[in-house]
């Protein structure tokens, strides 16, 4: 078990290298020169060449990778050209109001949508099964942004029950800031279900076709038993793997419904980012959300051991 | 038992019908799309503009129409480059093997790191907001899952006893690559461009809406529904119809998607 | 036998596919006593499994029943509530499967799977249960009871995860008990210990069993009385000795005959260069310096050495992991020896010589899962030509004539070659495999297990075939099989192999009636053979009398 961790852990390490290496790179692509870039057209040339040295712009360009990463191993992801705010502390800011939204989204999608994916499972082909996948469908095909603004035209517009744009932090005013984040929770919820579900009922079928499945009726369990005991924790691995991607790639598109409902979060820094060519924040964010993603799997595949003990032996 | 079959169907309609759209949108719309009339701002849905029209006047279905055509034509030029920069990779990567392979992966691997659409908006960033940005960022930054799965495909097609036999034969590698394992790959590419158009047009239309797509005043999907935000409590067909069109056609995607999986694997059903 | 001593009875039993109301079991009838072993034989197709998997009510929601009664304990099974069915299944009825890498819950721990039946159907306290479970996994061999409880089934072997299994179901002490193929996963020797150990405990139990099997030699072993299925008929019912020695039904008799028996011995030169003879070989698998650690090789072949004589079958025999398809596989050339040496007709195959060539263009190789040798996008005819492609100087109208010739030899001339793989039936498409291994007429032919996943009388008639070429075209062929049987048929030699090492090698008589090596005794023991006797029944036979021997080996 620790070796199994212990692997896991190190096998990330050359991942989250490459990922900074592919930032540097794409931010070296964009034309121009990056100090330029970084202080606007505005600047005045002691400070460019002031930023040239910082950064190590005249020497080779591996040696400006060196200095680049030597930055970033200390947090120091640089400053905003628009704001002059240190970067790291703006995108935590931003990440923690998404990360709320994305998280209480998929754990009560999780919550909904798995028992109902191990039941539809269950009853193959009934019209239980049939009403719930076609809604799950149908829920995966409707896109957030579209899905926020018809929350918004529903329940903010015509019922007036909830407040239609904006944000207060939870930490100012308790029950504002939850009012303003049920409708983008509400959207993530209802999209997250059809895909959540899809995968629940996908591997179930999967694990209930398997003779330990048939042993476990054979001994004369309920149905409840062998669905919940025996099928379910077999099943929720390939749906424990789905919540991961699905955590991230909520974490990547969250700008679209953060745009919807005018939420300050990680998804709009990052789109305002580049309309204002921002680029220490958009290389912030894209080495940000992309670490983030990549522990949110380790930590997913370390947890993965409870549904299935089988992937620690080798 | 029937429902499927009837899903499927449906799946090809809805996509057959989006496909006319486009075909007509490209070459005929009743109105000319960019045409502002101030007489007929926010108009609603009438005998003279069946689904209205915008703020500047504009009608919605000829809109709607150019956008199908516009938003079409990017996704399969995107899903043809993301494919043929995958398969490319992926068949390079599965056949090579070793530390080369190892290699690629590892960069590949590392770009799959970048969820969702976070890699096209930093290549968007690189190469700029319009029609040939959006292909060439959503293009590359869909090409590392293809490849992925390309060469997934491509390993487990070499474990088979045919490959095997092939080389017992004395075929060389590369006969045996270009005779049995390539044409072997030609049905889950199928499958899986399939469903990347789904994904594509998804992508195109939300960085659309967040205006970092075709720009203004060329018409897309996501850009009408960005624009009629605004007018939202006043003019609900300009955000219903174009959010409808979207819905629709991931709807047919989804469902010929399942059709088509359930008929090319069975043991994939209902994935 | 009276009604008061009927265990089960079943009453024109008949089963649909409700959508296409395919008959699946038609009109089935039979019935057990008390402690009774029935043993239900029959190929794939014949219903076997459906129908008895419907003695405990598990019919596959596509199956209807559309007539018939099971009476168990004087109790009609297909009438049972819900409630009735679960109390009766595990308590009076249990069930053991085939696969024992599926049939135990993956992420429960054992003891909490054994407990789970025994919690549910007696009351008993915690303590008496674990004593209980204690004692059945001593029983069944597993060495470490204890340790055993807090594992999980992956830490365990085929052969005792079906020991677990059987402990699992025997703890209830059922009056009766399904085994569906209940060790045609697993190594003959294995096998054996297995049916041993289930014959054993119930009787102890007096336990009916109802054994459901393609082997008739297992039927024929361990059964009390028999029943013979073909495409969901029973076909014929009887005591097994009886049935075995006097068949009735034709199918029947086609069965029996079907059962690989041995020829005489065929006379061959023994002199002259060996086509193919292989010095000192050795495989090392995996044993790669990864980043984070160094994985050492696993030695898979231990210094091999074998001469194939022209015109002569030798016969590879082993358990799974004796290296016997590895060994296949490198005198294919699939696999790069670590060190050692083939040679084919006395010179060494190297890639850069020229022996390398001829090698190749005459050694072929039959595989064993007809469903995935054949490239599913290629038709019939394309696939057997394709070997004709690197024949150097073969005009096109000889090679046409040529796919013409060998189409005909296997018997699928007429209207095949156009057709794709998936339209035929595997011992149809086992056969264009051969013939793709033999359109170049070459003169060696590795054969790796061509007959293991085909039903029995499918594989007689494969076999029949194969020999029949080989007679006519005299190719040497190395034969890969685990099945003594099959290999007692068609062998001119054996090689006995075990992890890694051959362990004895001689003329098939010489390894079937005088076996040397303890393994190889073991082995022989572990499988019974059938003798055909003259009016088309057979008789079983032991191979060895001294089986204490063997099991101290």
């Amino acid at each position: 078990m620790l070796r199994f961790a212990l692997t896991r852990i190190l096998m990330a390490l050359p991942t989250l290298f490459i990922v900074a290496v592919s930032v540097f790179v794409l931010i070296r692509l964009i034309p121009g020169d990056p100090a330029q870039l970084m202080l606007g057209d505005l600047a005045d040339p002691a400070s460019l060449a002031d930023l040239r040295a910082r950064l190590g712009l005249d020497r080779s360009l591996p040696m400006q990778f060196v200095i680049w990463f030597g930055n970033l191993l200390q947090g120091d992801l640089g400053q905003s050209i628009n704001s002059q705010q240190a970067v790291l502390p703006l995108i935590a800011q931003r990440f923690l109001i998404s990360a709320q939204v994305v998280l209480v989204a998929v754990l009560f999608a999780c919550l909904v949508a798995v028992p109902a994916g191990v039941i539809a499972a269950w009853r193959q082909n009934s019209t239980l099964d049939l009403t719930l996948v076609g809604l799950a469908t149908l829920l995966l095909s409707i896109p957030t942004f579209w899905l926020g603004l018809l929350l918004l035209l529903f329940f903010g517009l015509k019922l007036e029950w909830l407040p239609v744009v904006g944000y207060v932090s939870i930490g100012e005013d308790t029950t504002r800031g939850i009012l303003y984040l049920v409708m983008p929770i509400l959207t993530l919820f209802l999209h997250e279900i059809g895909v959540i579900l899809r995968m629940a009922r996908a591997s179930t079928l999967e694990v209930l076709r398997l003779d330990y499945i048939t042993h476990a009726r054979a001994k004369g369990l309920s149905e409840g038993a062998v669905l919940w005991r025996h099928a379910f924790k077999n099943a929720f691995g390939p749906t424990w793997t789905l919540i991961g991607l699905v955590l991230g790639n909520l974490l990547g598109g969250i700008a679209v419904v953060e745009t919807v409902f005018t939420i300050p979060g990680l998804g709009r820094l990052l789109v305002d980012s580049i309309f204002a060519r921002d680029y220490p924040v958009i290389q912030g964010c894209l080495l940000f959300v992309a670490f983030t993603y990549v522990l949110v799997n380790l930590v997913i595949d370390l947890c993965y051991p409870i549904f299935d003990p089988r992937v620690t032996a080798e | 038992m029937k429902l499927p079959a009837s899903n499927a169907l449906l799946g090809g309609l809805l996509i057959g019908v989006l496909l006319i759209v486009a075909l007509t949108g490209a070459v005929w719309t009743p109105y000319d799309p960019l045409q502002l009339s101030f007489r007929a701002k926010l108009a609603a849905p009438s005998a003279m503009h069946w689904l209205g029209t915008d703020e500047f006047g504009r009608d919605v279905l000829s809109r709607l129409m150019a956008g199908a055509a516009t938003s079409v034509w990017i996704s399969l030029l995107t899903v043809t480059l993301a494919v043929t920069l995958g398969t490319l990779i992926g068949i390079f990567s599965g056949y090579i093997r070793g530390w080369l392979d190892r290699i690629v992966m590892a960069f590949n691997d590392a770009l799959l790191a970048f969820p969702g659409i976070l890699l096209a908006l930093g290549l968007l960033a690189v190469v700029g907001a319009n029609k040939y940005g959006i292909i060439v960022a959503l293009g590359i930054a869909y090409a590392p899952s293809v490849a992925r799965i390309v060469r997934g495909t491509v390993l487990s097609l070499r474990e088979r006893e045919y490959i095997a036999a092939s080389r017992v034969m004395g075929n060389s590698e590369s006969f045996t690559m270009a005779r049995h394992i390539l044409p072997n790959c030609i049905a889950p590419l199928t499958v899986l461009a399939t469903s990347m158009f789904g994904y594509v047009l998804l992508a195109e239309s939300a960085l659309s809406f967040l205006g970092l797509g075709v720009p203004p005043p060329a018409p897309t999907w996501g850009n009408m529904l960005a624009g009629s935000r605004p007018y939202i409590g006043q003019a609900v067909w300009l955000g219903i119809f174009p959010g409808l069109c979207i819905s629709l056609t991931l709807l047919g995607i989804n469902l010929l998607g399942d059709a088509v999986r359930d008929k090319l694997d069975p043991r994939m059903r209902g994935m | 036998m009276a009604s008061s001593e009927t265990l089960l009875r079943v009453d024109d039993l008949t089963l649909e596919i409700g959508r296409t109301g395919k008959r699946v079991v038609n009109g089935v009838s039979f019935s057990i006593s008390p402690g009774e072993i029935v043993g239900i034989v029959g190929e794939s197709g014949s219903g076997k499994t459906l129908a008895a998997r419907a003695l405990m009510g598990f019919v596959p929601p596509a199956v209807r029943r559309v007539a018939g009664s099971i009476k168990f304990e004087g109790q009609d099974v297909t009438t049972m509530e819900p409630k009735q069915l679960r109390a009766m299944r595990g308590s009076r009825v249990g069930m053991v499967f085939q696969e024992p890498m599926t049939s135990l819950n993956p992420s429960m721990l054992i003891g909490r799977q054994l407990d789970e039946g025994l919690a549910l159907h007696r009351k008993l306290s915690a303590s008496e249960r674990k004593e209980l479970i204690l004692d059945m996994l001593r029983r069944v061999g597993i060495r470490d009871p204890d340790g055993a409880l807090t594992s999980y089934p992956h830490q365990f072997s085929g052969g005792m995860r079906q020991r677990i299994m059987l402990a699992s179901v025997m703890l209830l002490k059922p009056a009766l008990l399904i085994a569906d193929e209940p060790t045609t996963a697993l190594d003959a020797v294995v096998q054996r210990d297995v049916l041993e150990l289930m014959v054993d405990l119930t009787k102890a139990n007096n336990t009916a069993v109802l054994m459901i099997s393609h082997d008739l030699g297992m039927i024929a072993r361990y059964s009390d009385r028999a029943i013979v299925m073909c495409q969901g008929d029973v076909v014929e019912q009887g005591q097994t000795q009886e049935l075995l020695a006097r068949p009735q039904h034709p199918y029947t008799r086609k069965l029996l005959a079907a059962m690989p028996h041995r020829g005489p011995a065929r006379a061959l030169p023994e002199a002259g260069t060996p086509i193919v003879s292989v010095r000192d070989l050795v495989i090392d698998y995996g044993g790669r310096q990864g980043f984070f650690r160094k994985e050492a090789p696993k030695r898979a072949l231990h210094g091999i050495s074998l001469d194939v004589v022209p015109g002569q079958v030798v016969a590879v025999v082993g358990g799974s992991g004796s290296g016997k398809t590895t060994l296949g596989h490198a005198i294919a050339g699939l696999i790069k020896p670590t060190s050692g040496e083939i040679r084919f007709e006395g010179k060494p195959i190297d890639k850069s010589e020229t022996a390398y060539w001829d090698y190749r263009l005459n050694c072929q190789m039959v595989f064993q899962d007809p469903y995935s040798s054949l490239d599913p996008r290629m038709t019939i005819g394309d696939l057997v030509a394709e070997p004709l492609r690197l024949v150097p100087g073969m005009s096109a109208a000889q090679k046409a004539a040529r796919l013409q010739e060998v189409l005909t030899e296997v018997g699928l001339a007429d209207g095949f070659a156009s057709r794709y793989p998936h339209e035929l039936s595997g011992g149809q498409r086992q056969r264009i495999a051969i013939a793709r291994a033999v359109v170049r007429r070459p003169k060696f032919v590795i054969a790796d297990e061509p007959v293991s996943a085909l039903d029995v009388t499918v594989r007689a008639q494969v076999l029949e075939l194969f020999a029949e070429l080989q007679r006519r075209h005299g190719f040497s062929c190395l034969f890969i099989s685990h099945d003594l049987g099959v290999v007692e048929q068609v062998a001119d030699r054996v090689v006995v192999m075990n992890e890694g090492r051959i362990v004895e090698e001689g003329t098939r008589d010489a390894i079937f009636d005088r076996p040397q090596h303890a393994y190889t005794r073991k082995l022989l023991s572990a499988v019974p053979g059938l003798e055909t006797a003259p009016d088309g029944g057979v008789r079983l036979f032991w191979r060895l009398v001294d089986e204490t021997e063997a099991a101290l080996a």
